[in-house]
């Protein structure tokens, strides 16, 4: 399979008043076509910088000082703010976080649907369009009179669904999804989750998976990246992570998370909190919270990820660690 | 002579909703709908059901913050030593019970006043009640500090709840409901908002205390994992009122209820390997029986396993 997209050694920091705040470092990562990729991290840590630098729409003061991102063979870093028009929507679209709350509250749903969709394709009808909002609503199951509706009719799941009809409807080849079912109940995250699963081997998408929740990302994802204070610390296939984590933050990840399913275990917590970003971290980001710190270990390091097995990457650290225990 | 803290029976909360011209059009919305349960001293029970379905109109009907419709809830006094009910206690009773029951809520953001320093925050209800004076009040404040993990506590009693982290306020939350040695604290999904890494260091932190001061819990969540992890008892509850009830383990191995079913069956499992099975319910039918059989009983099916059948032929109950 080939790769849909190609982040090479991304760097994005926010300018404030009280200095940089580098929300996202060095990071490296790829993307085949039809494939889901996850990356999980807590909050603060740069999951959401990553997707917004994806289509340069992180913040203003949000400066992408290195990298490079190829998206279908394109390069995305420097495009000008015309041809990054043609990118979003029709190359890459993106479900935020709470976007169910952004619907303009005074116009149908439909409409808001259509607006998206004669923007990108002007040549099409407003008889192909609703065609299409039908399907696409088909597909995400709801009703195609939702189209006619007005936001504040709909439930939160129904509203996160017409969001998923959105992002779907010009046909884009990658979709970034951001915590999409955060603010929904158990059971409705159970249907939406599945809604996002079918609509993407459906249409053979490409999908981004952002989560703090561990659980989710093992039932939605073929490969994840696990984010740590602006830098991927591990990452590879899903499973061959879950069963055999390296890197020492992945392991209290998955050792924090309470499961219904098998032995009633003692969870284990992470003493301290993430680190400040605005403070300049050489080295290590995770050694002040490290349970495996040896005494050899040398924080202020580059971190760095090194190939352990095909396609599952560690930080360097981990690395060594394993060499000598 | 039982060794309930509290037994809770029939409990009732309706809103009433009117409108229309001059509010001619009136609604009842049934929030909680005629619960019962009961919670031992030191038993911590996980009440937990999907948004809207009356958690948290029950915790606040419990604590006398909403008075309830009607239905009895009773309490154990320590002074007599014998239940109480809460509809029949003076003033004095009563201050006596909101010593005794505490609560703690979800955002550790809102539910602290941002101009107070945390030592104002945490010696409030010793003031409120009027506990020892001012030098007895400032060492409880240094004392419960380090309970809940911070310290040293000198450095957090002149900060305002701005300078501190998520984490580190939700255990001001804790410190302040526990300052009052409580009998009783209801919990509303106090760890819903945190980071998963700090998480588990205040549930862990819960359940100490529970076990240092023999505090019961009635612990709202809609995560039965943690639901799992907090509590002895869960009870599942669905359109205000509770469809089934056990033991944690024996809940989630047996469920008998089709929502009960249906919830734990949407649960993600965080283990690729799994392949979870989808449990499905049609809403509309089931809300449909549980409304058109109004006189629900509860079926104990042994070792206190309760499900409701909202129908004369057992309709839920699988043999």
């Amino acid at each position: 399979m080939s790769n849909i997209l190609e982040v090479k050694n991304l760097t994005m920091h926010y300018e404030t008043l009280d200095g940089d705040v580098d929300a996202v470092k060095n990071i490296t990562f790829n993307v085949k076509a039809g494939e889901s990729f996850g990356i999980v991290g807590e909050s603060g840590c740069g999951k959401t910088s990553v997707a917004m630098s994806l289509l340069q729409l992180q913040a203003e003061n949000g400066k992408i000082s290195n990298g490079s991102i190829l998206f279908d063979g394109q390069e995305l870093v420097g495009m000008s703010e015309n041809d990054l028009r043609k990118v979003r929507w029709d190359g890459i679209s993106i479900v935020f976080q709470g976007a169910m709350n952004a619907w303009n509250p005074v116009v149908k749903v439909g409409e808001q649907i259509r607006e998206a969709m004669r923007e990108h394709n002007p040549k099409s009808t407003k008889s192909q369009n609703t065609e299409k909002i039908n399907e696409l609503f088909d597909m995400v199951g709801l009703d195609s009179s939702v189209s006619e509706r007005f936001p504040h009719e709909l439930s939160g799941g129904m509203k996160q669904r017409a969001i998923i009809a959105l992002a779907l409807s010009c046909d884009p080849k990658l979709v970034i999804a951001d915590e999409p079912t955060t603010a929904l109940d158990v059971v409705i995250q159970d249907q939406i989750l599945n809604e996002i699963k079918n609509v993407q081997k459906l249409l053979g998408l490409s999908l981004i998976y952002i989560s703090h929740d561990i659980a989710v990302i093992a039932e939605m994802t073929d490969k994840i990246a696990v984010m740590y204070a602006g830098s991927i610390v591990e990452m590879g296939p899903t499973k061959e992570v879950f069963n055999s984590p390296k890197h020492a933050y992945t392991k209290a990840l998955l050792d924090s998370t309470p499961s219904i399913r098998g032995e009633k275990k003692k969870l284990r917590s992470l003493e301290g909190e993430p680190p400040s970003l605005i403070d300049k971290i050489d080295g290590c980001s995770f050694a002040s919270r490290c349970p495996d710190r040896l005494t050899t270990c040398s924080p202020d390091e580059q971190m760095q990820l090194i190939e352990i097995k095909p396609e599952h990457y560690v930080d360097i650290c981990s690395v060594k660690k394993e060499n000598i225990t | 002579m039982s060794d309930n803290l509290i037994e809770v029976s029939n409990l009732v909360k309706h809103f009433e909703i009117s409108g229309g011209i001059f509010s001619r059009n009136k609604r009842v919305i049934k929030a909680v709908d005629g619960i019962d349960f009961e919670i031992k001293a030191g038993e911590s029970l996980g009440l937990v059901g999907q948004s809207g379905c009356g958690k948290t109109t029950t915790a606040r009907s419990l604590c006398l913050l909403d008075p309830k419709t009607s239905g009895d809830v009773n309490f154990y006094n320590s002074e007599s030593q014998k239940m109480e009910s809460i509809d029949e206690i003076d003033d004095e009773g009563l201050r006596q019970f909101r010593r005794n029951m505490q609560m703690i809520f979800q955002d550790p953001y809102e539910s602290l006043n941002p101009r107070w320093t945390i030592k104002d925050i945490i010696k409030e209800p010793l003031d409120i009640h009027n506990i020892g004076d001012l030098k007895d009040r400032e060492e409880a404040v240094i004392e419960i500090l380090k309970t809940v993990g911070l310290t040293p506590p000198q450095n957090y009693l002149s900060r305002y709840p701005h300078e501190i982290s998520g984490g580190q306020r939700q255990r001001v939350s804790i410190a302040r409901t526990l300052i009052m040695k409580p009998k009783f604290v209801i919990c509303d999904e106090p760890t819903s908002m945190l980071d998963v890494s700090i998480r588990i260091s205040i549930m862990d932190l819960m359940l100490n205390l529970a076990k240092e001061l023999n505090v019961s819990y009635l612990y709202i969540t809609h995560d039965l994992a943690v639901a799992r992890y907090m509590c002895n008892r869960i009870a599942v509850m669905f359109n205000g009122k509770i469809v089934e009830i056990a033991e944690s383990e024996e809940l989630l191995q047996n469920p008998i209820h089709p929502y009960t079913k249906r919830l734990i069956s949407s649960i993600p499992i965080p283990d690729p390997n799994y392949k979870r099975e989808r449990y499905e319910v049609n809403y509309d039918e089931l809300d449909k029986i549980i409304s058109n059989n109004p006189d629900k009983k509860m079926i104990d099916i042994g070792n206190g396993h309760l499900v409701a059948t909202h129908d004369t032929k057992g309709f839920f109950i699988e043999t």
